[in-house]
């Protein structure tokens, strides 16, 4: 395939001069096949649109179905209607230009200005849409137009007087009038200062004596002054002269005016404005406003120069397509689409430019559509139904709405029908190109089916998930995968995934039949539909042949080199495995198939963590991968053994959890003795050499093997380490020595050369997240001994836990009463107590607030601690009644589920509920429920629950607790859909960053970003916990201390 | 009375250096880069406005980093 480079991409509109163009056939008849089952020749499923049939041929082009991409047709509309979607900015276009004229309402430097701010824009590729806003901003404010009106001058002898009323004299109307024009009875005169500034006064002479001279010339006709010198005479006076002539400005003493002194006694006030520590110098300008007009008057030489601009009126813009000009006394008219057009053709093209737009790509009239075009049949296929009946596609039924109109509308102006029929007409044709390219607008109801359903129109098509853009452009559905529920299966290894052969039989790899392979691949063709066969066989001149059972034999002999087969899939095949959502590269990984009964997706429980799966109903896609490249890279840089670490955190993510922890927990704790047949039955299905010599002789005269030993089975020969695990209680941190070997809790893991001398296996051994013993095999021996070593303690695992039996009740909270009644009436009744005396103190104001906190807040701060406290005391007494041999603190101190809070909450007192952090404080007035007295500050009263789960929660204590379940119900919710959200901005912005070989983390351009990624150039997936070298470790290994 | 107070003795604001020309050229070359792909700072950066950089300069700037202890970044001095 030839592959070209995409240059540019142009936004437009489409010009009704461009439409016809594009058109291959005008579109009249308002239906799309005739009595005969054929289309109709001007109709809408017209043969030279394109074809939708197989065998058929198209008549513009002559292509096939799936050659001819289908051509544009167009509807001649019979009257112009609105485009809905530049509705706004029409209204927006019309407010900003002169509605005589069409020009854009702003003086000519401004546009200048506007132009070149947008040209800047567009040089840094920003935005121009801030600048555009402005530019329709400042114009709509302009009430005259200063384009298009007229410039005439009247003799003003004997008028001064007149100028100073604030109604036009009789005198002054006279004058204007002769000159054509009209003043009305109403009109009102006013005297204001001119906004164009004339000069700075300290410039002249100087900078600005140009400015001068041409308001000399262009209001008093003093031509001479062109060639006159200027000069200062003082501070305050500048003289013009020129020869005899002179003329003498002088700022008044007040510097509110300059006083232009003309030969022979003559004067006038030009006004002057102080802006900061400058002087300008403005003149002076009447203003008549009539009702429709509004004069400008400036003074000059013996005359007044009259300027007359056309008024503009406000323009109301009703949604969706209506436009309406308010006259001056509050009437409206109606502008109809073709006013509007007319209007809009007017704007002149540089204009246009100003308004952000490219006058040769979007005129704005074009917004007005005189001509619509009618998509490719292709773009809008019907489909035959069973019955044999054809049903059409949306926009086909919305498109012989328009015509139908389109055809009344003619029809009745050809017979000359009334007006009011005219308009409706022209409305409902409107209706219906509007919902034809969006049936969700505002004000309007949308067009149905005639089942009631609304039409899918053009916007309909694009927006939104299920839209062509989020729907069938960013995303698409994909062929060779499978999705189902995913369940457990701990005898699988962990990179491998089982498929059921509903499955398997579906998807296919498509093989090659070469020499080495044709028997094997003619037994797959031989097998056919039954497992593992093959779905198809492809002849070498790339004919697809179904297999069915008819032509298995005859295609398996027929089969040669050459030859593809389509097999199924089988044990050993690389797939995809994925769990969205995809939040991480740990969510796609590469697994090894494995064939097996059922409906379900087996995986290991140990590749959960990775994929955030559990078994709760969660489903999983898989995809088969099609090319032997494919197949390559995956298996380097996506099997799940190369992911053990995360490259999060740098430690393995892959690792046991729950029933692994608890098993091997159960396993190597204690003195655990197995005489040879239990040893074997734990190890039935892990592959060893050599179970050892036995740990000793037991009383029965049997030999017998330790737990441990068990575990040092699955343990790769060579390795050696030492750490502290999950159960370590800290004892260096509070000042004691540590025992080691000789923990009594067995805490200190050793391991010496693949077998474990002491320490019991827990969640820092081999759970996720923190992995010791994984880590250090993946790290010293390498990724497959660690998938190995997992896979194995797998199995290892649930087979002991199958073994001893693990179980956990509701009788295993149980503690005995005595210890009930400790925690009941000591420990809860004294923090009651202690609560009750805080608030006492606080009563008689003699409690002391802490630093930075108020005595109310102190109060509160101290009540929190000490009910705490007794809650953690409670479960202290709890904790003594249950031994590690209770299910629940097994697992807890394991590190395979829950926490010893957990437990304390089951088995002694719930503890103090809280909502925004605080105990409870809301409900009536001064109290939580009416249970209470108004400004009962005691414990009961404010949501601290004493009761366990076990024994049950107490009304009120049932009602806090859930204030604060629901509190903690909405969190978690609002977090999550707030921090995916927010992973999604930070990936859109970051994806596009590369590590470079250099270490440099570069953007697309290659420009640097970080010189050195991560400041020390450490791949966390490679690094220790983060950390690049761990160097405790190397000295232990080197030489031998820590 | 007020007191002059400089931002680069803040314990916050890294080290910043305007560079020679030499250096920037050996800079350029390690990266193999041209000057505009260099990371840019604004001229109205209170710490550019300080040290008086011109605009075309290019500033070394020695941070503390939790995982290199010392990290150099250079940033050219743009408009």
């Amino acid at each position: 395939m030839r592959t070209k480079r995409i240059k540019a991409i142009k936004f437009g509109l489409l010009s009704p001069k461009e439409i016809r163009k594009m058109s291959a056939a005008k579109v009249i008849t308002a239906d799309t096949y005739g009595e005969d089952g054929f289309p109709i020749e001007t109709g809408l499923v017209n043969q030279r649109l394109g074809v939708i049939d197989p065998g058929l041929r198209c008549k513009t082009c002559g292509g096939r179905m799936g050659e001819c991409p289908g051509h544009f047709g167009h509807i001649e509309l019979a009257a112009p209607v609105i485009h809905v979607g530049y509705a706004k900015l029409i209204h927006k276009i019309l407010s900003a230009t002169c509605r005589r004229c069409g020009r854009l309402l702003l003086s000519e430097p401004a546009k200048q200005e506007y132009l070149a701010k947008i040209e800047e824009q567009k040089e840094k590729q920003a935005d121009i849409n801030e600048v555009v806003k402005q530019v329709f901003k400042e114009a709509s404010k302009n009430e005259v137009c200063m384009y298009c009106g007229d410039y005439f001058s009247i003799d003003s002898e004997g008028l001064e007087e007149d100028l100073d009323k604030s109604s036009v004299s009789s005198e002054l109307r006279e004058r204007i009038e002769d000159r054509g024009f009209s003043v009305s009875k109403n009109a009102i005169l006013h005297r204001e200062i001119d906004p164009e500034r004339l000069f700075r006064w300290g410039d002249v002479p100087g900078r600005d004596n140009k400015q001068l001279i041409e308001f000399l010339v262009r209001d008093f006709e003093l031509t001479w002054v062109k060639k006159a010198k200027i000069s200062k005479k003082d501070d305050n006076t500048v003289v013009i002269s020129a020869g005899a002539k002179t003329l003498e400005l002088s700022l008044s003493s007040r510097r509110d005016c300059v006083r232009l002194n003309f030969e022979g006694g003559r004067s006038y006030e030009l006004p002057v404005k102080k802006e900061g520590m400058a002087l300008f110098v403005y003149s002076y300008r009447w203003v008549i406003t009539d009702t429709d007009k509004v004069y400008i008057l400036k003074r000059g030489w013996d005359k007044l120069l009259i300027y007359c601009g056309e008024r503009q009126k406000r323009i109301k813009y009703e949604k969706p397509t209506t436009y309406k000009e308010i006259e001056e006394d509050g009437r409206e008219r109606r502008l109809m689409p073709t006013d509007v057009r007319e209007r809009l053709e007017r704007i002149p093209d540089e204009d246009v430019e100003v308004l952000g737009m490219d006058p040769a790509n979007a005129r704005p009239e074009w917004m007005v559509l005189t001509v619509l075009p009618v998509p490719p049949v292709t773009a809008r296929p019907s489909i035959t139904l069973e019955s044999g009946q054809r049903s059409e596609d949306d926009l086909t039924h919305k498109l012989v709405d328009i015509i139908r109109i389109n055809q009344r509308f003619m029809e009745n102006r050809d017979a000359g029908a009334p007006q009011l029929i005219i308009e409706d007409l022209w409305e409902l044709l409107q209706y219906h190109v509007s919902t034809y390219f969006d049936n969700e607008i505002q004000g309007i109801p949308p067009a149905r089916h005639r089942s009631g359903r609304p039409l899918k129109t053009m916007a309909q098509r694009l927006k939104g998930k299920e839209g062509r853009f989020r729907g069938s452009l960013s995303g698409k559905r994909v062929n060779f995968s499978a999705r189902t529920v995913i369940s457990p299966d701990p005898d699988i290894g962990i990179d491998e995934v089982g498929v059921p052969v509903d499955v398997a039989k579906e998807l296919t790899i498509t093989v090659n039949v070469t020499e080495r392979n044709l028997e094997a691949m003619r037994e797959l063709v031989r097998n056919g539909k039954n497992h593992p066969g093959a779905n198809y066989a492809i002849r070498p001149d790339g004919r697809r042949l179904k297999l069915m059972e008819s032509n298995y034999e005859t295609l398996a002999s027929e089969l040669d080199i050459g030859w593809k087969v389509e097999r199924h899939l089988i044990d050993g095949d690389i797939v995809l495995f994925n769990r969205q959502p995809s939040l991480h590269r740990l969510s796609i990984m590469a697994h090894y198939v494995r064939v097996m009964p059922g409906r379900t997706f087996r995986l290991n429980p140990a590749v959960c963590p990775p994929y955030n799966a559990d078994y709760d109903g969660d489903e999983m896609n898989l995809h088969v991968l099609q090319t032997e490249e494919a197949r390559a890279e995956a298996k380097i840089l996506m099997e799940v053994q190369r992911n053990i670490i995360s490259p999060r955190f740098g430690r393995p993510i892959v690792g046991g959890i729950h029933d692994y922890i608890t098993g091997l927990f159960m396993l190597t704790w204690g003195d655990k003795r197995f005489s040879k047949e239990e040893a074997l039955d734990i190890l039935r299905n892990i592959d060893f050499d050599e179970l050892g010599e036995p740990a000793g002789i037991g009383e029965d005269g049997q030999p017998y093997w330790t737990g441990k030993q068990i575990f040092s089975v699955i343990l790769p020969e060579g390795l050696n380490q030492e750490f502290r695990g999950k159960v370590c209680r800290k004892c260096t941190e509070q000042g004691l020595i540590c025992r080691k070997e000789d923990c009594p809790n067995e805490a200190y893991v050793h391991i010496k050369n693949g077998r474990l001398i002491s320490g019991v296996i827990d969640e820092m051994a081999i759970g996720s997240f923190k992995g010791m013993i994984i880590d250090r095999i993946y790290r010293k021996l390498g990724d497959s001994t660690a998938k190995e070593f997992i896979s194995k303690a797998s199995r290892l695992a649930i087979n002991y836990i199958l073994l001893a039996g693990f179980s956990f009740g509701i009788s295993d909270e149980d503690i005995p009463e005595e210890g009930k009644e400790q925690i009941r009436d000591e420990v809860i009744k004294e923090a009651e107590e202690k609560v009750k005396r805080l608030i006492m103190a606080y009563e008689a104001e003699e409690l002391e607030a802490l630093p930075g906190r108020t005595l109310e807040e102190t109060l509160e701060l101290l009540i929190m601690q000490e009910l705490g406290r007794a809650r953690d005391e409670a479960g202290e007494i709890a904790g003594r009644y249950l031994g590690i041999e209770n299910p629940g603190v097994l697992m807890a101190r394991s590190g395979a589920r829950g926490s010893i809070l957990n437990l304390t909450q089951m088995a002694a007192c719930v503890g103090q509920q809280s909502v925004r952090g605080e105990r409870i404080m809301r409900g009536y007035h001064g109290r939580t429920l009416p249970h209470f007295k108004p400004g009962d500050r005691s414990a009961d009263a404010r949501g601290f629950v004493r009761s366990s789960f076990k024994d049950g929660l107490s009304p009120t204590e049932y009602f806090f607790h859930a204030m604060g379940g629901r509190e903690a119900l909405v969190d978690t919710a609002v977090r999550t859909s707030q921090s995916g959200y927010f992973q999604r901005r930070l990936i859109n912005a970051l994806q596009d960053l590369e590590v470079k070989y250099d270490g440099t983390v570069r953007e697309t351009r290659d420009t640097v970003v970080q010189f050195m990624y991560g400041e020390d150039g450490v791949d966390p997936a490679k690094s220790v916990g983060g950390k690049s070298v761990d160097i405790d470790e190397i000295l232990r290994e080197e030489i031998g201390v820590v | 009375m007020k007191k002059k107070v400089s931002i680069l003795e803040h314990e916050l604001v890294p080290l910043h250096e305007v560079m020679t020309e030499q250096e920037v050229t050996e800079l350029l070359k390690r990266y193999k880069i041209r000057k505009e792909q260099l990371p840019k700072i604004k001229i109205s950066d209170p710490v550019i406005k300080e040290i008086k950089a011109k605009e075309g300069d290019v500033v070394k700037i020695t941070r503390n980093s939790r995982t290199a202890e010392k990290f150099l970044s250079y940033r050219l001095v743009t408009k």
